[in-house]
């Protein structure tokens, strides 16, 4: 367990360096300067050079990378060449958006997933096959899409949910729910489908173990065969997917977001894309990297609380 | 040299030709592929096909849905949804290759490199994948197309990039697979480069997952291109890609809700094209079975002809045994292609109480089926077709799931062959115990505590408490199986079978398990069914014993009958590996031939093939288990005579 864990810090925390040296790299591979962005056309070479000192761009590539580190051990992200605005205090301005849509998704994922895993592990027929299709739409239909048809018939058509936006929860809890439903069953349908699949395969697999033979051949009734003893084996992959499904959320939010026009991160960092916005970008960057490297962790502390043998050893 | 080398010089050609052969088989693949076929032919002649220019509008006619002239419709310009989609295609799918191209050209090497050297490059290549394995991929792609401009091709590549962990990780399995095999390491050792070998002779090996993974990661890619095109990258207004046109549609599906329908139906069904492609390529590729239907296949696979009518089971005679368990022409099958094929055939065999019974046979003989029939545990396909199993004068094989699980634990229990698996790894040792011990008794949850050290103590097990906090792993097989057996006593059954019960453990714990069976059953009294392949076991602790061959009792007699002067030409022969020696697996060394499988079962004598003693008529009809003596029955035409031998290495 503490190997494990010992196992993924070794690989996480250079991640958490590595990542952004790497938007560093690029950013001075790139053609064209953020400085002359900022200017346009039109601009005084004093001027220019007064920006780009301003911006640190006239230091070496070290240099700057240090200076953006030391920024973010004090909580300085720097701020946007556009907006002028502190790009730590914009990030933690719209985290919240973005962490509900993501938490709540991997929640019912989780739940819808591994109920319908169970059952169609259980017993084949139509239900089996109602997981087959979820599966094959969950992959085939991108979430953008589904996104847009949620609206064309919930939100246009019926009118039971708003077609964008968000309302934060200290507002009215009624509305951010509501907000919520279309873009998380628009991000939800992939999600279940892999936790789904992977629950199936995992209950397969271990109700065909010996022990549950020997379970059975104790008198131990059915039900507590399924759901304490095969159902907690199963956990322990269906865990890791969950993880996995987790991280492919925070990619999935970013196309979610922006048909919702939701003000989080994903939003964020398609419009600082647009407007080449390198430190905005650099700050989204870091924080989905402590995203995914703490997910990460949490998944591997699970598995080892799930798992008695990577427990102990 | 060159004979090891032969089969790989062109195994990369039939292995392709497989592919598309093997397609044939799964329509759904060979359907997916068509379309995709389908999509590039019409991106790569879009400007014959498409009826109109993609960028023409024509704002008379916008938004319409699908018309004579616009068969899919118009988007609000008036353009023609058709047109754009054909020329989309060549933006989305040439992406699409670009980063599936990438994919390949970056993962592979790095698999194959990992795989066959191993050691350091492996450990280095480990943890860049892991590092990239944890890289959300779109906003990594964001950064990209922020820092580069609006670049599609550089965008995609980048995705192959991000891509190519994955890649790496399935080659580098499959080429530690490959690495050992003979010609590989031929080929290695006879001086041939590394590169070489690579190329040459692994390559086309692992070619199917290549293929596998890089249809999958298609599918990905495409998805990520039409994200991309989506928000606003990649092809710029007026030009059409699949992604910007689904942005097109966005903004209004309040007043044309169609115009989604073009786009992203295509989308979809050239991502689930891709998705079956690779299903069908792995599924032709790696025959995979699984649960039910590897039994049914392993069990009936060669089953040619409907298994032979069983011989009547000769039991309808008025049945005044006062034995526990009386199983009377119990015949267990397996559905097959033709019908089914029988496992067990007309097997009858009675435990009186208190006694300790041998049930003898090679492995695939059908004695371990029989176990679990006692218990109403066959797997699933499996099920009893034929007679009865009357435990305390109850029909098990009429019971329903409830009445069974009330009778399993509690009167019939078991013990299988291998005690750590048949412990749940997950719970603790006294969790599991205190569960099976709550199940069978009433008691408040202490006094369950203290069942269960009792219980332990009572199998010799030192340090109870211990033992109760530990995990199935951290056990011993002796442990485990003394833990197994504490299990099997919780509901204090009358009848005990006991598969196999020391086959995988040490020579000296064996020993010591069947000791302590011996003392369980003289302390308890209840009977004891022993299944097992080894005449040791048997000697040392049954009183009677059955011996099994191809789903039938051959011959039952006392055990030291039985030793002394074996009637069945199998049973002598199974006995001539005595003392205990006879390795596992089904060839015995002093009889030729092997097992029949269920379902090839001659006619007549299900010997008769191996039986050196043979005549004609032992082929003609089914034989009976006859009487030899009191108590001694042998289903053979030409019983032995004591004493008589019949293979010449007759070890006794
Ligand atoms: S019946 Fe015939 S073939 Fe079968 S064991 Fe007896 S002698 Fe051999």
């Amino acid at each position: 367990m503490t190997k494990l864990i010992a196992r993924r810090l070794a690989i996480s925390v250079p991640l958490l360096f590595i990542v952004p040296f790497l938007t560093f790299v690029m950013a001075t591979l790139a053609p064209g300067d953020p400085a002359r962005t900022i200017l346009g056309d039109d601009f005084t070479p004093e001027a220019y050079q007064a920006l780009r000192a301003e911006l640190g761009l006239d230091k070496s590539l070290f240099a700057q990378y240090a200076d953006w580190l030391r920024g973010v051990v004090q909580g300085d992200l720097g701020t946007s060449p556009v907006t002028g605005l502190s790009v730590s205090g914009e990030i933690i301005s719209r985290v919240g958006v973005t962490a509900s849509l993501v938490l709540l998704t991997t929640v019912v994922a989780t739940l819808i997933g591994v109920g319908l895993g169970v059952v169609s592990a259980l017993r084949a027929g139509w239900l089996a096959k109602a997981v087959d299709v979820i599966s094959l739409v969950g992959f085939s239909f991108p979430s953008f899409w589904v996104g847009l048809v949620l609206v064309a018939l919930f939100a246009v058509g019926l009118g039971w949910f708003p077609a964008t936006g968000f309302v934060p929860i200290d507002v009215s809890p009624r509305a951010w729910a509501l907000a919520l439903v279309l873009p998380i069953t628009a991000l939800a349908v992939h999600a279940i489908a892999m936790v789904a699949k992977q629950t199936r395969d995992a209950m397969l697999d271990t109700l065909g173990r010996e022990y549950i033979l020997a379970l059975r051949a104790r008198g131990i009734p059915e039900r507590s065969i399924i759901f304490r003893h095969a159902l907690r084996n199963a956990a322990i992959p269906v865990s890791t997917v969950v993880g996995l499904v987790f991280i492919s959320l925070l990619d999935g939010t970013v196309l979610v977001e922006s048909v919702f026009a939701m003000p989080g991160l994903g939003g964020l960092v398609v419009d600082a894309t647009h407007r080449h916005e390198i430190p905005v970008i650099q700050g989204i960057v870091l924080t989905f990297t402590v995203v995914v490297v703490l997910v990460n962790l949490f998944v591997d502390v699970l598995y080892g609380w799930l798992n008695p043998k990577a427990r102990v050893s | 040299m060159t004979y090891s080398l032969t089969p790989d010089t062109n195994s990369a050609r039939p292995q392709r030709v497989r592919f598309l052969r093997s397609l044939r088989r799964h329509p759904l693949g060979a359907l997916a592929l068509g379309l995709l076929l389908l999509l590039a032919a019409g991106a790569i002649l879009a400007d014959l096909l498409a009826p109109y220019d993609p960028t023409a509008t024509d704002l008379g006619n916008s938004l319409s849905g699908p018309t004579g002239s616009h068969l899919l419709g118009t988007d609000a310009l008036g353009r023609d949804l058709l047109s754009r989609l054909l020329f989309g295609a060549r933006v989305s799918l040439t992406g699409t290759a670009q980063a599936v191209a990438t994919v390949i050209a970056v993962g592979v090497p790095i698999g194959l490199l990992a795989g066959y050297l191993g050691g350091w490059v492996d450990r280095v290549a480990g943890g860049i994948i892991d590092v990239l394995l944890a890289v959300p991929g779109i906003v990594m792609l964001l950064v990209i197309v922020a820092i580069f401009g609006n670049n599609e091709s550089v965008a995609m590549i980048a995705l192959g990039v991000l891509g190519a962990p994955g890649m790496a990780r399935v080659v580098r399995g499959s080429t530690i697979a490959v690495r050992n095999e003979l010609y590989i390491k031929a080929a290695r050792v006879s001086g041939l480069t590394t590169r070489h070998v690579l190329v040459n002779h692994v390559l086309p090996r692992v070619s199917g997952p290549i293929v596998v993974r890089a249809s999958l990661f298609a599918g990905v890619a495409l998805l990520v291109e039409t994200g991309l095109g989506f928000l606003g990258f990649g092809a710029q207004p007026p030009d059409p890609s699949w992604g910007n046109m689904v942005a097109d549609a966005s903004q209004f599906v309040a007043i044309a809700p169609w115009m989604l329908v073009p786009s992203g139906a295509t989308i979809a069904l050239s991502i689930l094209s891709f998705g079956l492609l690779g299903d069908a390529i792995r599924d032709s590729t790696a025959g995979r079975a699984r649960g039910a239907d590897r039994v049914r296949r392993k069990v009936a696979g060669d089953a040619k002809e409907p298994a032979a009518t069983p011989a009547q089971p000769a039991t309808e005679t008025p049945d005044d045994s006062d034995a526990l368990l009386r199983v009377r022409g119990l015949t267990v099958s397996v559905p097959a292609a033709t019908g089914q094929a029988d496992i067990i055939s007309d097997v009858t065999l009675e435990i009186r109480a208190g006694e300790t019974v041998g049930l003898v046979g090679e492995s695939g003989c059908g004695k371990s089926m029989t176990g679990r029939a006692i218990l109403g545990l066959l797997p699933q396909p499996v099920a009893v077709t034929g007679g009865r199993i009357l435990f305390d004068g109850q029909d098990i094989t009429k019971l329903g799931p409830r009445q069974l699980q009330r009778l399993r634990g509690a009167q019939i229990a078991l013990i299988s062959q291998e005690p750590v698996a048949s412990l749940d790894p997950v719970f603790t040792v006294g969790h599991q115990l205190k569960e099976v011990l709550l199940r069978h008794q009433p008691g408040s949850r202490r006094e369950i505590a203290r069942a269960a050290v009792a219980l332990l103590r009572d199998v010799n097990l030192r340090e109870p408490e211990r033992v109760m906090r530990s995990y199935p792993h951290q056990l011993s097989g002796g442990m485990a199986q003394r833990v197994a057996i504490a299990m099997a006593l919780a509901g204090r059954p009358r009848l005990l079978v006991a598969d196999e019960p020391t086959t995988a453990l040490d020579v000296t714990v064996q020993a010591e398990i069947l000791g302590l069976l011996r003392r369980l059953q003289r302390q308890t009294g209840m009977a004891v069914l022993i299944i097992s392949h080894d005449w040791g076991v048997i000697a040392d602790v049954c009183e009677r014993a059955y011996v099994m061959y191809a789903g039938q009792v051959v011959e039952q007699a006392p055990v030291l009958d039985l030793f002394d002067g074996p009637r069945h030409p199998y049973s002598a022969g199974l006995l001539g590996c005595m003392p205990g020696r006879a390795a596992r697996g089904d060839l015995l060394p002093a009889i030729g031939g092997r097992v029949p499988q269920p379902g090839s079962w001659p006619t007549g004598c299900h010997f008769s093939p191996r039986c050196p003693i043979a005549r004609d008529d032992c082929t003609r009809d089914p034989v009976a288990l006859n009487e030899t003596a009191a108590g001694h029955a042998s289903r053979c035409l030409y019983p032995l005579l004591v004493d008589e031998k019949v293979f010449s290495h007759d070890a006794r």
